[in-house]
């Protein structure tokens, strides 16, 4: 790619039209132009969509034309919680293209040196976060709770082909009206926001992309398959305060007696696992040399 | 104006920036001269805000720069290390800039037609050419108008063509009364464009100074005389206090001239020694004055802080002093 340079002389750069009122605005329309103008978010969100209303779509199908020996007892846990099965079944790998979002959306920043231009225009760097995460939630909850309704409503439709061999009564029958179901479906699209931000303070503090991805996924994925090999009772605890699982309980609460935390309880200590993991990447930035 | 008052920045153990003073002044294009890693960038780092000095304080016309409102409006800055996203188109790059600073999108088209780039505007940045990279980022320093603009290492790399854009654009700038801090371990090139100097080494002040002070106290001046009666001539000199040495046969000029016919004579000017040759019918094949090299007053200014060692080629300089100074910056990056 070439261009011509410019005739050598500058005749003169034009002066600068005053100010636009509206600093927040400013910084607000900036932070989504950055995140609108890069191909990753476009790419991420496609996936985000096709994976999780797919998954959802895909599992429920095969699960209500599938009729093994195991039939019985996996319908059985299916009527106890569907709500749980059909969010579940797409969130939980859909999840994932969240977590590289919101890695990439401040690892990027490092990784081609935009962070100097960025800190060049808002010295002020925890105010330039601030309308970073501001930007990336709105836009998150917004995806993720039409996905999350999305997902329900194709899977609630097509679970409601389940019932037993020779017959033709539904088994299960899920409405957005039943007990906790409205809170599943709404909470999934807040978890899905939260995973967002909890991934971005980890790229805020790791400021490497493969790293930050490695490391966000390993706490949403692999920390609850090793807490769940710890000796059972004190191991309990600790996996029912981890951020994913405590987190996923709002979409996947199957009420049961004798768990730790409720589904808004588990919610909130994952909102407080990304606001300390957020303050300390504000603080970190704030002090490190970009 | 830009003021650097007992500014140290240390990495780890490594001293980076030792207790550097200096300030910048309107209207004139101020070079920051000194060999690599002297601290150069390191330093605008710290004026822009983007590094923290352990002590010492940066301010541009008395705010350091993180309280700056709108700073692009008060400073514009290139960086020497790469700031754009690949993947982000050239307008989108300075629309953000822009909306940040609550300026119109119209002000971003104004920009790239500036610098020249309307017709790639959106093409990913990633593509770019350096002198096109370099281009945006100019168009990124002046975005907002600013009085104030620091320019690191703006020529390394480009053509002949882009470099004379560049430093047109600088002195065009500080005739328009801003300020203008340009760094560069090209001595050539500053000796085009700056003004003043501030020359470090080491992280440390050497000297601070106008262009042609610098190039004064650095070296002493001296001529070149090539006659068929070297002895006679250097008495003649000698005896006025003048000081001659046998010249060096130029490699271009090998097998053409005889080097003992040759002197190298200093405390005297050419005129005298012209003077002294006519009065005694001593014949001249060749008296040529020569210059000190600003590269020159350089070397000798940092040659007790360069840090890798001096690489050599001081008959470079000589060249290069009245010649084509593009030419001379190319040679200077294939080192």
């Amino acid at each position: 790619m070439t261009t011509q340079t410019p005739a050598v002389m500058v005749n003169s750069v034009p002066a600068a039209p005053q100010r636009r009122p509206g600093r927040v605005f400013g910084l607000l329309t900036a932070e989504w132009t950055k995140i609108r103008s890069v191909r990753s978010t476009f790419w991420t969100l496609i996936l985000f969509v096709v994976i999780t209303v797919g998954l959802t779509a895909g599992l429920t199908a095969l699960i209500v034309h599938a009729n093994g020996p195991n039939a019985p007892a996996r319908d059985a846990r299916i009527i106890a919680d569907p709500v749980g099965f059909i969010l579940g079944a797409g969130i939980g790998l859909g999840q994932l293209t969240i977590c590289v979002l919101g890695v990439l959306v401040i690892t990027s920043e490092y990784s081609t040196g935009v962070i100097r231009a960025s800190l060049l225009a808002v010295p002020k760097r925890v105010t330039m976060l601030l309308a970073k995460i501001i930007v990336f939630s709105l836009l998150l909850i917004v995806l993720a709770e039409i996905v999350s309704f999305g997902s329900f409503f194709v899977g609630s439709a097509l679970l409601h082909g389940l019932h037993l061999p020779g017959s033709t009564a539904s088994l299960v029958t899920v409405k957005l009206s039943g007990p906790n179901v409205l809170r599943a479906v709404v909470g999934a699209g807040l978890y899905l926001t939260v995973l967002g931000l909890f991934a971005l303070a980890i790229g805020g503090l790791i400021r490497h992309t493969a790293g930050a991805i490695a490391t966000v996924i390993g706490a949403v994925l692999v920390l609850p398959i090793l807490s769940g090999l710890l000796p059972s009772n004190w191991g309990a605890h600790i996996n029912a305060y981890l951020p994913e699982q405590a987190g996923s309980l709002i979409f996947s609460d199957r009420g049961t007696a004798g768990q730790l935390l409720s589904a808004w309880e588990g919610f909130g200590v994952f909102c407080l696992w990304t606001l300390l993991l957020l303050v300390i990447c504000a603080v970190l930035l704030q002090r490190r040399d970009a | 104006m830009i003021e650097v008052l007992g500014v140290t920045k240390r990495f780890g153990a490594k001293v980076a920036v030792n207790d550097l003073t200096f300030t910048v002044e309107p209207g004139r294009v101020t070079g920051f001269l000194g060999p690599n890693g002297a601290g150069k960038s390191t330093t605008m780092r710290i004026i822009l805000g983007l590094d923290r000095p352990q002590s010492g304080t940066a301010t541009i016309d008395g705010v350091p720069y993180r309280d700056l409102a709108d700073p692009l409006r008060t400073v514009g800055a290139l960086l020497e290390a790469k700031s754009v996203h690949t993947g982000r188109s050239a307008y989108n790059h300075l629309l953000f800039l822009a909306q940040s600073q609550g300026l119109r999108s119209s002000r971003v088209n104004e920009m790239l037609d500036l610098v020249g780039l309307s017709d790639v505007a959106r093409k990913r940045a990633g593509g770019f050419s350096l002198g096109m990279g370099q281009r945006l980022g100019i168009a990124a320093a002046l975005l907002g108008d600013p009085q104030v603009l620091l320019l690191d290492e703006p020529v390394n790399g480009l053509d002949p063509e882009g470099v004379l854009w560049i430093r047109n654009l600088m002195k065009h700038l500080a005739s328009q009364g801003r300020t203008i801090l340009v760094s560069s371990h090209l001595m050539n090139e500053m000796a085009v464009t700056a003004d003043h100097l501030i020359v470090i080494g080491m992280g440390k002040l050497i000297a601070a100074a106008s262009t042609a002070e610098v190039i004064a106290q650095g070296t002493q001046k001296s001529v070149r005389v090539l006659t068929p009666d070297p002895a006679r001539l250097s008495g003649l000199i000698t005896a006025e206090g003048g000081q001659v040495v046998p010249g060096t046969v130029l490699p271009s000029e090998a097998g053409a001239v005889d080097g003992a016919d040759l002197l190298t004579v200093t405390g005297m000017d050419a005129k005298r020694i012209g003077e002294l040759a006519a009065s005694a019918s001593v014949v001249l094949y060749e008296l040529t004055p020569q210059l000190a090299s600003l590269e020159e007053a350089f070397m000798e200014l940092t040659s007790q802080s360069l840090e890798f060692g001096m690489h050599g080629g001081q008959s470079d300089g000589l060249l290069a002093a009245g010649g084509n100074t593009a030419l001379a910056a190319e040679r200077e990056i294939a080192k």
